[in-house]
């Protein structure tokens, strides 16, 4: 892995250790003898998407939504699938959850080294050819599908990047289950050389036709906006999912709903209890908590 | 491939079913019943339609709530209005729900090896003008309770109902009603509740709940928007 520090090779390289990379296949065969016999194993969490960007005049506009998914459960109602890249690059993600957070946390850590090393703003094309490099490598099992955009010294760059490693530079790109929800909406409606602000509206657009028609997204809106100049992060851009009924007579349980079946009290002295925990009680509550006359029973 | 039986057969793997997703749910009261179902139609990610009625009338003082597969849902409802029709012509007089409810046990479990794939509710006014709910599975098993919930939200609604609206066990002396202790309306407040809920968490559960009341003073509907994400 640590390739970049240079050609020298320290004593401390294992090439056992060292050249299997940061994965551990350990019990790789093991999971097949088992799953052969008959074991289910649990399925990682999709996040069933839409994401989308577009290139405008003078920038990339990304969006998401914000549900994530678990089989036909919502797992996470206000997810956040725009990562940071770098300071000029940001990456939507869609498929299984953990790698997505995973590709892109690392590929943002490797930038932010490469940045040291180098003393120059990253590019895109960088972090797209670590990305597919490092999703090529495991031929499929990284589950990531990604929309990368960016601003860097030869302008804005939009990038949709597969799970097995192809990739395509594009005006406007959509990734995820609502995808072909979100790019209807560009087909529709796209133009060269737009406004950010027109941007901004069809990606907003985009998103929302997943959320509406793609049973996989739902929830809000967010965008990422990257200029030469500024990025401006728009979490929760539009909330167009608020709660529709709320029961008026609320669920309030009144005391003694559970039944108490024993109660057993006890007094806190010195030799009962640690110093410390008897500092707590006397700097917590009034002394008739000793006496167990402040505890609610029924 | 040789067509003499020799080489491997490989079986064709569609499916004559699908499940269309949904939600129905009803509680029964000492003289009312509360029926109610979304109106969302879905098939995988893919919504079908945000407007369809789950819920159909089958006599004059019984609704029934189908969710599962839509497509056995319209069959089995065109075979049991006939029935109900037939019944009326016959005998003067519209069919009861107690009768209704044994008659869609009957025809379910006719297709124990080919079953109708729909998860059911009858809700209606019994001979003595109580509320009942009965509960079937796809292929006729069936129980009268006081309330039940089935389809997509079930998992999510039903400990809700478990714990708002217990019944009494027909153990306890002196004999005590088994009719849910809310008033209509805070029946219906309930039910709009649970949608609402079912749907922050079920992406099969959505657009809008149809409720359908039924009184001494006959058949009344109410409409709940729902999030349509």
């Amino acid at each position: 892995m640590a390739l970049l520090a240079s050609g020298n090779v320290s004593a401390a390289y294992i090439p056992d250790r060292d050249e299997r990379g940061g994965f551990n296949f350990d019990n790789v065969a093991r999971n097949e003898m088992m799953s052969q016999n008959g074991l289910k194993f649990k399925a990682a969490m999709k996040t069933g998407t839409t994401i989308t960007g577009v290139c405008f005049k003078g920038g990339v506009v990304l969006g998401a939504d914000t549900r994530s998914t678990n089989g036909e459960t919502v797992a996470d109602k206000n997810c956040e699938k725009i990562h940071y890249i770098a300071p000029n690059i940001y990456c939507c993600g869609a498929g299984t959850a953990a790698d997505t957070e995973a590709v892109t946390g690392m590929i943002a850590s490797a930038l932010e080294l490469h940045r040291l090393a180098t003393k120059r703003k990253s590019r895109v094309v960088t972090a797209l050819t670590m990305l597919k490099s490092h999703l090529f490598k495991y031929q499929g099992h990284v589950g990531a599908a990604l929309v990368l955009g960016g601003v860097d010294i030869n302008g804005p760059h939009l990038f949709s990047v597969h799970p097995h490693g192809s990739s395509d530079s594009l005006p406007f790109a959509t990734m995820g289950s609502g995808s072909l929800a979100a790019m209807a909406v560009f087909e529709a409606d796209f133009k060269e050389d737009m406004t950010e602000e027109e941007a901004k509206e069809i990606v907003a657009r985009s998103i929302r036709a997943g959320i509406f028609n793609d049973l996989g997204s739902g929830s809000n809106v967010d965008l990422c906006v990257i200029t030469a100049d500024k990025v401006d992060y728009l979490r929760n851009y539009e909330c167009p999912n608020e709660r529709t009924y709320v029961r008026s007579k609320g669920y309030d349980f009144p005391p003694g709903t559970t039944v108490l079946n024993r109660r057993n009290f006890m007094t806190a002295t010195a030799a009962t209890l640690p110093v410390n925990q008897i500092v707590d009680i006397i700097d917590g509550a009034p002394e008739d908590v000793a006496s167990g006359d402040a505890m609610q029973t029924d | 491939m040789p067509h003499d039986g020799s080489g491997p057969t490989t079986r064709a793997n569609w499916s004559p079913y699908d499940n269309n997703g949904g939600t129905v749910l009803a509680v029964a009261g000492e003289d009312y019943v509360v029926c109610a179902a979304d109106t969302r139609m879905s098939t995988g990610y893919n919504i079908l339609t945000r407007d369809y009625k789950k819920i159909d009338q089958m006599s004059d003082k019984c609704v029934l709530a189908s969710a599962g597969f839509m497509a056995d849902a319209v069959t089995l409802k065109k075979t049991l209005k006939a029935r109900c029709t037939t019944y009326e012509f016959q005998n003067d007089k519209p069919m009861g729900c107690v009768s209704f409810a044994q008659m869609l046990s009957n025809t379910l479990y006719y297709r124990r090896f080919f079953p109708y794939y729909t998860f059911n509710i009858v809700a209606g006014l019994d001979a003595e003008g109580k509320g009942a709910v009965f509960t079937y599975d796809a292929v006729g098993s069936y129980e009268r309770t006081n309330y039940s919930c089935q389809g997509s939200g079930q998992g999510l609604i039903m400990p809700v109902l478990d714990n708002q609206l217990k019944t009494v066990s027909p153990l306890v002396l002196p004999a005590q009603s088994s009719a849910t202790p809310l008033s209509e309306s805070e029946a219906v407040d309930l039910v709009k509740d649970c949608f609402a809920t079912a749907g922050e968490r079920d992406i099969y559960t959505g657009d809008t709940v149809e409720i359908w009341i039924i009184n001494k003073d006959g058949v009344r509907k109410e409409y709940q928007e729902l999030k349509l994400d």
